[in-house]
C-alpha cells in the first residue's frame, strides 16, 4: 500500500499545518500530500476544522479576521504560505466552490465574464466562447442558453451551484476546492452536482479536494479519503488513504468506527 | 377553550393597537399635507414659479428663490456625495469594528448628526463666510449644508455596505478578483439602496433647512448670477413671509406647497431608482 501511495504524483504538499482563530486552535499539525488528477475527500464530524483547512490552501484564510496559520504548503515550486506571493494568481490556479451556492447578483453571463475580464481576457468573442464552453461542461448550457441575461439569483439551487462551478472552471484552475458543495441542495440537484464532480475528474483530469459530511457520497466519488477528528476541541488528521483501503480496511480504529457508522 | 378565547381577545386588541399607530402617523401626515395644499393650491401656477417676488414677497412669484434653493442643494450634493461615499467605504471596508480610528470617526459622526442646525449655521458663518472669505453666498450655504448632511449620508451608506453578505466577498476573492473591483462591481451596487435612503434623508434635511442658511447663504431674494451671490432658500422664504411680512401668508403657503412637492418628487425618484435598480440586478 505504501508503495502504491508513493507512485502517485502529489500535486500539493501540506506540512504541519495549524490554524488558530484568536487563541483557539481549529486544527493542528496536519501533514498530507494531495495526489494529482484525483478526488480527495475530507470527511469527519462538524467542528473538526475541515472547512478551515480548505481556506488555507487558497489563502482565503487571509480574509478572516483573527485567523493565524502556521506550517508549510507547497504547490509545485510555489510556497503558498509565503506572504509575498500574488494571491490573485494563486486563487486563479486554485478554484473554490462553497457550501451555499453564491452567484453574484448579476446576469448568468456576467457571473462568468466578470472574473474573466478581471483576469485580463479582453476579447469579447473569446469570453463568449468560454461562457458557452463552461456552461456546457457543467450541463447548464441547454437550460440557460436562451436567458443568459437573466439574473443568476433566479436560478434554482442546483443550477446556481453549477453556475458557480462554471465560473470557477472558466479561469482554468489546476485544483478545485469544494466545501460541502452538495449539502445545501435537494437530493436530485445534489445527485446532478455529484455526477458533475466525477465527470470533472474523469473528463478533464482536475485535482479535486472535497470536504463532505456525507460519507456515502465520499465513498461514491473519492479516490483518496482523509478523516479529520476533533481531539479535545482541536481538529487533527486521523488517517489518509486510498478510498478503497479507507472504506474497507482502514488502519485506524477511529476510521473503522466512523466508516461503519458507529462514531461521528 | 376559555383560555383560548381570552388569548384570542388579547391578540385582537394587540393587532388593533399595531394598526392604530401607523394609521395615526399617516393621519397626521395627511392633515399637514391637506392644510398646505388647501392654503397653497390657489397660489400655485406657472407665473408663481417663473416670476420674481414683488413687495417683499406679498406679490409675485418665487423664481429666484427656486433657483437659489436648487443651487444650494446642488453645491451640497456635489461636495457631500464623494466625501460621504469615500468615508463610508473607508469605515466599512478598511477599518474593523475594533479599530480605534474607525470608532472615533463613527462616534464623531453620530454626535454630528445630532448637533442642532443653528450650530452648523454659526460654524458655516465663521468658517466659510468669514475665514475663507466666501461671504453670504450660495457656496457658503451649500458647503454648510454638506457638513450637516454628511453624517446621515455616511452612516446609511456604511450600513448598506456592511449589509452585503460576506459570501460575496469570499467568492469574489476566491475567483482572484481584486479588492478594488470587488468594491466597485459588487459591493457598491449592492449598497446603492442604502445610499439612496441616506441621500433622500440628507436632501430632506438640507432642503428643509432654515437656521443654518440664514447665517451663510443669507436672504437676498434677487436672482443669483453666480455661486458667490447671496441667495434665499425656499425654507427661509417661507419663514420670512410668515414671520416678518404681514399679508404674506398666502404666498408662504404657496411656497410651502412647492417645497413639499419637491420633497415628494425627490422621494419618488429615489423609490423609482431603487426599484429599477432591484429589477436590473
Amino acid at each position: 500500500m505504501i508503495n502504491e501511495m508513493t507512485e502517485i504524483q502529489s500535486l500539493m504538499q501540506i506540512q504541519q499545518l495549524s490554524l488558530r482563530y484568536q487563541q483557539k486552535l481549529a486544527f493542528q499539525d496536519i501533514t498530507l500530500s494531495i495526489p494529482q488528477n484525483s478526488i480527495t475527500a475530507i470527511v469527519g464530524p462538524s467542528g473538526c476544522g475541515k472547512s478551515s483547512f480548505l481556506t488555507c490552501l487558497n489563502r482565503l484564510s487571509d480574509l478572516i479576521p483573527g485567523c493565524t496559520v502556521s506550517g508549510h504548503i507547497q504547490l509545485g515550486t510555489l510556497n503558498i504560505r509565503n506572504p509575498k506571493i500574488n494571491t490573485t494568481a494563486l486563487r486563479r490556479r486554485i478554484g473554490m466552490i462553497f457550501q451555499k451556492p453564491n452567484p453574484f447578483p448579476m446576469s448568468i453571463e456576467k457571473n462568468i465574464t466578470f472574473p474573466l475580464k478581471e483576469h485580463g481576457i479582453k476579447n469579447a468573442q473569446e469570453r463568449d466562447r468560454i461562457v458557452e464552453q463552461v456552461l456546457q461542461d457543467v450541463g447548464l448550457w441547454s437550460e440557460v442558453k436562451d436567458r443568459l441575461q437573466a439574473n443568476a439569483l433566479n436560478l434554482s439551487g442546483g443550477q446556481k451551484q453549477r453556475l458557480c462551478i462554471a465560473r470557477t472552471l472558466a479561469l482554468q484552475p489546476e485544483i478545485l476546492l469544494m466545501d460541502e458543495p452538495c449539502s445545501a441542495l435537494d437530493p436530485i440537484a445534489s445527485g446532478i452536482v455529484e455526477d458533475l464532480i466525477i465527470s470533472l475528474r474523469q473528463k478533464y483530469n482536475y485535482t479535486i479536494i472535497i470536504v463532505t459530511h456525507n460519507l456515502a457520497q465520499a465513498k461514491r466519488i473519492a479516490d483518496y479519503a482523509a478523516l479529520f477528528w476533533v481531539d479535545g476541541s482541536c481538529g487533527r488528521l486521523i488517517e489518509f488513504a486510498p478510498a478503497e483501503q479507507f472504506f474497507n480496511a482502514p488502519n485506524h480504529e477511529l476510521t473503522q468506527a466512523y466508516v461503519n457508522g458507529i462514531k461521528g | 377553550m376559555i383560555v383560548n378565547e381570552k388569548q384570542q381577545g388579547i391578540d385582537r386588541i394587540i393587532s388593533l393597537l399595531f394598526w392604530f399607530v401607523p394609521l395615526l402617523i399617516t393621519a397626521i401626515f395627511i392633515w399637514i399635507l391637506g392644510d398646505i395644499v388647501r392654503g397653497g393650491i390657489g397660489q400655485l401656477n406657472w407665473a408663481f414659479l417663473t416670476t420674481a417676488p414683488i413687495d417683499t414677497g406679498r406679490q409675485g412669484g418665487i423664481a429666484p428663490i427656486l433657483v437659489s434653493t436648487l443651487l444650494i442643494l446642488g453645491v451640497c450634493l456635489v461636495v457631500s456625495l464623494p466625501i460621504g461615499i469615500g468615508t463610508a467605504i473607508l469605515l466599512a471596508e478598511f477599518t474593523s469594528n475594533s479599530n480605534w480610528f474607525g470608532r472615533l470617526v463613527r462616534r464623531s459622526l453620530d454626535v454630528l448628526a445630532g448637533v442642532p442646525s443653528i450650530v452648523f449655521g454659526l460654524f458655516g458663518n465663521a468658517f466659510f463666510s468669514k475665514t475663507l472669505g466666501l461671504g453670504f453666498s450660495i457656496l457658503s450655504g451649500g458647503l454648510t449644508l454638506a457638513c450637516m448632511v454628511l453624517p446621515i449620508l455616511i452612516r446609511s451608506t456604511e450600513a448598506g455596505l456592511s449589509a452585503v453578505p460576506i459570501e460575496y466577498r469570499l467568492s469574489s476573492a476566491s475567483l482572484g478578483i481584486s479588492r478594488t473591483s470587488t468594491l466597485w462591481h459588487l459591493l457598491l451596487p449592492a449598497a446603492t439602496p442604502g445610499l439612496l435612503v441616506g441621500l433622500v434623508l440628507g436632501i430632506g434635511r438640507a432642503i428643509a433647512e432654515t437656521a443654518a442658511l440664514i447665517f451663510t447663504s443669507g436672504y437676498v431674494d434677487r436672482m443669483p448670477t453666480s455661486l458667490l451671490d447671496s441667495g434665499r432658500s425656499l425654507s427661509i422664504h417661507i419663514f420670512d413671509l410668515s414671520m416678518n411680512v404681514t399679508g404674506g401668508d398666502a404666498n408662504a403657503y404657496g411656497s410651502a406647497l412647492v417645497l413639499i412637492l419637491i420633497l415628494l418628487l425627490i422621494n419618488a425618484i429615489a423609490a423609482w431608482l431603487a426599484s429599477k435598480y432591484n429589477r436590473s440586478l
